[in-house]
């Protein structure tokens, strides 16, 4: 393994910046001559905007402007990026999304005006001054409820609350209804994905910048991916054109998604900095994340799971109710359907599949992706039922999964939902998890745990999931309005340093270290050579950004690309400085050698000689040394593993606490591996989050009632164990350079069943009988359940 | 109102309202915004100082309240010479820290649970860091890094 290429877990050059409190996030920006927006957002769910009277507002100390929609009547609605076509074959139901509320307010938090002042205190102060009439209308919360008979209407000018009906595959449904009719046994689950809200701990913030003199905008913001917000916000939004728009994300806090999306604020403040004449400056409280952010999950779901007398599984149904909130975010029809339903065989051979998914709009937040983006839904419904169907067959869990499991020697396995998978070894990472974890051992734990009156469980899940996004023909034939290319320039420099621009984003990843890892090693030079440049629309090329556990496989890709086309060349004028043939140099520890010779040249020299082309083919390349290359990825990648979670229950109180967690992952081969577990730590820490501890709930009237850090449970130390992690069990991806599947998503994916099913296998252990206990599992909740069970 | 006070050493002053907290004034009167803000109820902890040697939330303190007392940001907390501190050093060695956002709280706290309590146990590093969120690393590794900083090695937690 190299002392600091790739397969080091070489430390963090980013981490110098945040330690000593110099990063730069976009709050720490502030533009001379700046003011300050605030936002007046609806308290109620759902209602009718009969007027917005500012008259008192507009006097008040500091105020430079109050706006309202009216104030945005040339500008387009924020658009959605993903197009979904129903199982009739019709284009989903797209509703506007304004930029401020027009006519109508759908859920808390609808923005309806801005106040522009000197300081935000000011901005606020005016704000409560405003009055605002709204008359209000009953809130549809209920998804079920939503699109029956005679609901209120989101929008009223759709037919309806059912943004589309989804069926995958539909052609294969008589086919997987007559199988579960057929079968031997069926398991039927019903169960809900709790709507969660991300929370990076950087909330959002933007500040729009107009240049009068040369008719350019600038606008910092907290995006994961700053080319696809100037495309969105530039083309769709306000009608700026590309060259006159820089996007630019600094340091960002975190994301896990909620950062992906095009908002009302990013178009607010670069549009009024024009208006206005001074920079624009919005920073988002936490409070307002809470009922502006883009949530997550939020799907009601029944799976049924068909098994033959061999325990074989013969076919999987799903129905699910996916909540879009009150609006379409710009990727929330994706989400519960092609980064859900094809994910629905996991890692088994189960042949027949049918899933059917009816996305509802509500009034409530609207909801995108959030780490796993439908891949913790689809893995959380198919662990669960396959756990539940060992309980009712009195099989053991592992067995069961094993015995289903796709061999190594079927891949590339072509799953009936339209995916195919490359690589993976399934039994390996099961064996792997369960002998880390001691689970033959458990009889022993579980008697020790029962002799101080606690029931001890220990739950397993194996999951898939589909990252590395994605394809561009694919997607673009499955709804998608954008390509998912990644790209990268390499710069070199005259003495040897290397600049990678990257259309790759890093907020939390390391990718200031990780691709200068991937680029050294590829010439052999020192990592602190490499400089990596990412998040300015004016510096890298076109990207997609990062989500989706795809940077490294699709961005790190791109890398590659460029660097061989930098080699070539590198090459050809090594050849001319040694007089040799082309075909005889070598490259290896930032050394040309002519082989089967000592004749050597150092990287150094060749790129001197590049940019002073004294000694050089002039005749047959230009000087420079400088490459771009954009990579469109053949496949999706498919990482997978297993999670083993151990966990003591209290009878009396229902308390769950969770003795150890063990994650058998492989993500095809891993370029630092103190990164990739990190953020393996980082995704089970949402998933149990998600499982025991958070939950973003609303009432029947559409109020938030889990709207600050005082009533969504936001797991913290002491709520969480130490992590045991492990990725030797490697299967590299075949179909990109570096053989990588990406790691970002696969902790929150795996571990929420892991944590449900230990759980209930406490129960049933200390003889309660408990089927399912829906997330977050809370003491109440157990507790409940258990004195149900009685 | 006017207040005065030492910020990492150095003597600052500024005008202040009476609403105004101590976070706004080191990050907008100050300059330092290595000081983050993350929530609005004081749970967070991204916000952390040392206000006289005591671990306070600037959030959750008025300027005004620290006329005359002597405050260190994570802006005073490497060495004279610039290099990292035992502390910062230990973050950076064990991968605790992914965003950055939660950091300098974090490296605040871990300082203060240090002075009080030179050899913590993992479960007490933990307690400790009840007022500090942190989303991307799942404490493992800031747990793993405060131990270290405490020259404690702690075999179990390299349970990879």
């Amino acid at each position: 393994m190299p002392k600091d290429g790739i397969g080091a877990s070489l430390a963090r050059r980013e981490d110098k910046r945040f330690l000593t409190g110099t990063g730069r996030y976009t709050d720490d920006i502030n533009l001379h001559r700046q003011t300050h927006a605030y936002f007046l957002r609806s308290d109620v769910a759902h209602g009718t905007l009969n007027g917005v009277d500012t008259s008192a507002a507009e006097g008040m100390e500091g105020v430079l402007r109050i706006f309202t929609a009216k104030d945005f009547a040339a500008a387009g609605g924020l658009p959605c990026g993903w197009q979904v076509t129903d199982l009739h074959g019709k284009p989903m139901q797209e509703p506007k999304h304004p930029i401020l509320a027009e006519g109508k307010v759908r859920h808390v938090g609808d923005p309806i005006a801005v106040v522009v002042a000197e300081t935000l205190d000011q901005a606020r102060d005016a704000a409560e001054a405003i009055v605002v009439d709204i008359a209000e209308l009953p809130a549809v919360v209920d998804m079920k409820a939503a699109v029956a008979d005679g609901a209120p209407k989101v929008h009223d000018d759709l037919t309806s609350n059912l943004c589309y009906e989804w069926g995958f595959v539909e052609e294969n449904r008589e086919a997987v209804d007559k199988a579960i009719r057929e079968a031997a046994h069926v398991t039927t689950l019903e169960l809900v994905n709790n709507r969660l809200v991300a929370n990076p701990m950087e909330p959002r913030v933007a500040v729009g910048n107009y240049d009068r003199a040369d008719d350019e905008y600038t606008l910092y913001t907290t995006s994961q991916n700053p080319h696809v917000i100037r495309l969105l916000m530039g083309a769709f939004v306000l009608s700026i054109p590309e060259h006159k728009l820089r996007v630019v994300a600094p340091d960002v806090g975190g994301g896990f998604g909620s950062k992906i999306f095009h908002y009302a604020e990013e178009a607010f403040v670069t549009w009024a900095s024009k208006e206005i004449g001074r920079p624009v400056k919005w920073t988002s409280s936490r409070a307002e994340a809470f009922i502006t952010d883009a949530h997550g999950r939020d799907h009601v779901t029944k799976i049924e799971l068909a098994l033959d007398a061999d325990h074989r599984f013969t076919a999987i149904r799903t129905d699910t109710y996916a909540n879009m909130g009150a609006y379409l975010s710009t990727f929330a029809p994706s989400v519960p359907t092609w980064l859900h339903g094809v994910l629905m065989a996991g890692n088994y051979t189960t042949p027949l599949i049918y899933c059917n998914v009816k996305a509802v709009f509500t009034n409530t937040v609207p909801v995108d992706a959030y780490r796993g983006a439908g891949r913790p839904e689809a893995t959380y419904q198919l662990e669960r039922v396959v756990d539940k169907a060992a309980r009712e067959l009195g099989v053991d869990p592992a067995e069961l999964r094993r015995k289903n499991f796709i061999k190594p020697e079927q891949f590339p396995y072509a799953t009936p939902v339209a995916v195919e998978y490359d690589t993976g070894n399934y039994h390996a990472t099961l064996d792997k998890a369960l002998e880390m974890s001691r689970y033959a051992d458990f009889e022993t734990r579980a008697a020790e745990s029962k002799s101080r009156g606690k029931l001890r469980g220990i739950g397993l899940a194996h999951y898939i999931e589909a990252c590395g996004i994605a394809p561009s023909n694919l997607v673009g034939q499955l709804g998608a309005r954008a390509g998912l290319y990644e790209s990268a320039t390499v710069r070199v420099n005259a003495t040897g340093s290397i600049s990678v621009l990257t259309g790759s984003h890093s907020h939390g990843q390391g990718h200031e270290t990780t691709f200068a890892q991937v680029m050294a090693d590829m010439i052999g030079i020192d990592p602190n050579q490499v400089h990596i440049v990412h998040g300015d629309t004016s510096k890298t090329p076109m990207g997609m950004g990062t989500y989706g556990s795809r940077s490294l496989a699709v961005g790190g890709s791109a890398i590659v690309k460029a660097a061989e086309k930098v080699i070539a060349k590198a090459k050809k004028i090594a050849a001319h400085l040694m007089e040799a043939s082309e075909g005889d140099i070598e490259l290896k520890d930032g050394q040309f050698t002519v082989a089967g010779t000592d004749k050597s040249v150092a990287w150094g020299d060749v790129t001197l000689a590049a940019y002073v082309p004294h000694n050089y083919p002039l005749e047959e390349i230009e000087p420079g040394l400088e490459e771009t290359a954009f990579y469109d990825p053949a496949n999706f990648t498919y990482p997978s593993g297993a999670y083993v979670c151990e966990v003591e229950v209290d009878e009396g109180t229902g308390k769950v606490e969770i003795l150890s967690f063990t994650a058998a992952d492989d993500f095809g081969n891993v370029i630092n591996p103190m990164i990739v577990e990190g953020q393996v730590h980082g995704g089970i820490a949402q998933g149990i989050g998600q499982a025991m501890l958070e939950n973003c709930v609303y009432d029947e009237n559409g109020q938030l009632l889990s709207g600050t850090y005082m009533d969504y449970a936001m797991p913290r130390a002491m709520d969480l164990p130490d992590f045991a992690v492990d990725h030797s069990c490697i299967t590299p991806c075949t179909h990109n350079p570096l053989g990588v599947k990406g790691c970002g998503e696969a902790g929150a994916i795996g571990s929420p069943p892991a944590v449900v099913n230990a759980v209930l296998d406490a129960l049933n252990r200390g003889g309660y009988a408990v089927a399912h206990i829906d997330m977050p599992v809370s003491p109440a909740r157990v507790w409940q359940a258990m004195h149900h069970a009685k | 109102m006017k207040v005065s006070m030492k910020v990492n050493g150095r003597q600052v002053s500024g005008e202040v309202e009476g609403r105004t907290l101590l976070s706004a004034f080191l990050r907008e009167g100050q300059g330092l915004t290595g000081t983050h803000i993350g929530c609005d109820t004081s749970q967070c902890g991204a916000c952390t100082v040392h206000v006289d040697g005591r671990q306070v939330k600037s959030c959750s303190i008025f300027a005004a309240e620290c006329d005359g007392v002597e405050v260190t940001t994570i802006e005073g907390m490497a060495n004279a010479d610039g290099s990292l501190s035992a502390i910062q050093q230990a973050f950076q060695d064990h991968h605790g820290l992914q965003c950055g956002f939660c950091t300098p709280g974090m490296v605040m706290a871990a300082a203060a649970l240090l002075k009080e309590n030179p050899k913590p146990t993992p479960a007490e590093v933990r307690d400790h860091l009840h007022g500090n969120l942190c989303r991307c690393t799942g404490y493992h590794n800031i747990v793993k890094a405060i131990m270290a900083a405490s020259g404690q090695d702690v075999p179990a937690m390299a349970a990879e």
